[in-house]
């Protein structure tokens, strides 16, 4: 069972803050979620692959050469909040 | 059909079509589209006026889902997050349109970041159905059928990550084709799933949808997913029929919970293909019955980790003041994703956790194991099956969205599909009352060839994709 504790934790490690008054419902959406995803425990997986593509494709690899790419102004285009060429971020420490 | 649109546009003039498209967009209350790209457009007509060139799709308008890259023009996923943000690249599917001759009209409304069956999550309101405007036209890609069946767009794009592009298809009673994962590259699609996802075409005809393919499929170096080989070519050989063709009935798409006059059609739809020279048999998928959980552990751990790049940064609304990294990131992302793109993140994330990643995600890529290996076994005994797309047709706006759990119980046909990576097809086949019903066709991996010449061949006995909804 999730429990609003749960819910706050997850909310951090998701870097999505959450409301006091949203806490309730999400407690429920979780629980009625995870308790339909808990039928994968009746399947037999023993010695089964998981299958994390499904072509079988592996390590493509490309020549370690400069390409063409985006000019840094088109790079900085979108972004809110930049300073002398770089993105602005909120202070670290 | 584009091909006869192609002829008109030479003869006639494509500046013109294209303003009488936009007009009736301007006037639409389908929601449909987000943005509308009217300048460049009519520009690129008056040059095909000029010079009509040899593309594929020369002068042939086009939509495309709002989570497709194009070069300044607006890519908004139907995000708040990410309102604003103008791509400085095209994606690899908007590159060879381009080159192909069509012409890019504008972004279609979506469910936020192609999370959902409806396209009510989208941060600018529903699209409707243009069979009933008081329900949903599918989703996440509702946006791109409503175009083309409300008569706005003769074809789009959408992308289908468990169901996306051939729900909508099935809603909105046109054609739409999920590709064998790999055979179209997604560079430049905003990943949300991106194990299961594939950019594919909603059309009015098979023929459409296999003339799109030609343009759009290939290998691309820049997805480091795409299929190696040659480009295919889809329209030698439509026309070649179905006899002889092994199609399997998997009994698990059929019964409890798929509606009746939906099962009826689809039964129709079988003996149809009977009769023009196919034989059926009944097989068994014994894994459906998980695929739907499995499907939504999958989904939502890869969209913890792809959408944690929306912070605020580098694109989309920084919202209110700077305060510490982790705050700022976390008020960014409460204000600018919606409810089920952060119940979905969140799940992800809880999915992933330390203690539970074994319990969940990894059971979860054991258990698509064995629903791959049972679409493989079956392609043993037989060419295609068949389904429904669907088990319902178009439910009501509002119906369904305060139950999340619902919503993903209409996924039960899709989402298999995705897990396998195999292509499927949906194709109109009949009617629920005034709403459109969806066959689904599905082939092995990198038959599309086969989907769409049985598509083809039923489409040509059927007179289901020439009915068209009365728009007001």
């Amino acid at each position: 069972m999730i429990t609003r504790e749960d819910v706050e934790h997850i909310s951090w490690l998701a870097s999505i803050k959450i409301e006091d008054e949203e806490k309730d419902e999400l407690v429920e959406h979780f629980n009625t979620i995870l308790e339909y995803f808990q039928q994968l425990d009746e399947v037999d997986t023993t010695g089964v692959k998981p299958t994390y593509r499904v072509v079988d494709l592996a390590n493509i690899f490309r020549e370690d050469a400069a390409y063409k790419s985006l000019s840094q102004d088109q790079a900085l285009k979108n972004a809110p909040r930049t300073e002398n060429g770089y993105f602005k971020s909120p202070r670290i420490v | 059909m584009l091909s006869e649109l192609k002829a008109r546009l030479k003869a006639e003039s494509c500046e013109e079509y294209l303003c009488g498209l936009f007009e009736k967009i301007e006037k639409s209350s389908l929601n449909a589209f987000t943005t509308l790209a009217k300048e460049s457009a009519l520009k690129e007509a008056r040059r095909f006026d000029k010079n009509p060139g040899r593309g594929l799709l020369a002068g042939v308008p086009i939509a495309i889902k709002g989570s497709i890259s194009t070069k300044g023009i607006e890519t908004n996923c139907s995000s708040r997050i990410l309102r604003g943000y103008i791509p400085p690249y095209d994606a690899h599917v908007i590159e060879r349109l381009k080159s192909e001759g069509a012409i890019i009209m504008g972004k279609t409304n979506m469910d936020e970041f192609a999370m959902g069956t409806s396209t009510e999550t989208s941060c600018f309101g529903p699209t409707k159905n243009p069979w009933d405007q008081t329900c949903v036209p599918g989703g996440s890609s509702g946006g791109s059928a409503a175009v083309v069946a409300g008569g706005e767009a003769p074809c789009s794009l959408g992308s289908d990550t468990g169901g996306s592009v051939r729900c909508p298809a099935s809603f909105c009673g046109i054609v739409g084709l999920k590709p064998t994962y790999g055979l179209v590259s997604r560079y430049g699609l905003v990943a949300y799933a991106n194990s299961l996802e594939q950019i594919g075409p909603l059309t009015h005809t098979v023929e459409d949808t296999a003339l799109l393919m030609e343009a759009i499929s290939g290998h691309d170096e820049r997805d480091s997913t795409s299929a190696e080989g040659a480009r295919h070519s889809y329209l030698p050989g439509l026309e070649d029929g179905v006899a002889g063709l092994k199609i399997g009935i998997p009994k698990e798409y059929f019964g409890e919970g798929v509606n009746k006059d939906v099962e009826k059609a689809v039964w129709e739809a079988i003996a149809t293909l009977e009769s023009i020279g196919a034989s059926w048999q009944e097989i068994s998928l014994p894994h459906t019955r998980y695929a739907l959980a499995a499907y939504y552990v999958i989904a939502m751990s890869e969209a913890s980790s792809n959408l944690a790049r929306f912070d605020g940064l580098r694109y989309g609304e920084r919202m209110g003041e700077d305060k510490d990294w982790h705050t700022t990131f976390s008020e960014i992302r409460a204000k600018g994703f919606g409810p089920e793109v952060k119940r979905r993140i969140m799940l992800g994330t809880y999915a992933l956790s330390a203690g539970y990643y074994g319990r969940y995600y990894l059971k979860a890529l054991q258990v698509r194991t064995l629903i791959k290996e049972d679409f493989l076994r079956a392609f043993k005994d037989v060419d295609l099956l068949a389904s429904p797309t669907m088990p319902i047709p178009a439910f009501k706006i509002g119906e369904r969205i305060n139950d999340p759990l619902s919503l993903y119980m209409a996924d039960v046909f899709t989402v298999p599909i995705n897990l396998a990576g195999v292509p499927a097809i949906s194709v109109p086949c009949g009617f629920a009352g005034r709403l459109p019903v969806g066959l689904q066709l599905i082939g092995p991996h990198f038959c599309e060839a086969a989907v769409l010449r049985t598509a083809q061949a039923f489409e040509a006995a059927t007179p289901f994709h020439k009915a068209k909804p009365e728009v007001s």
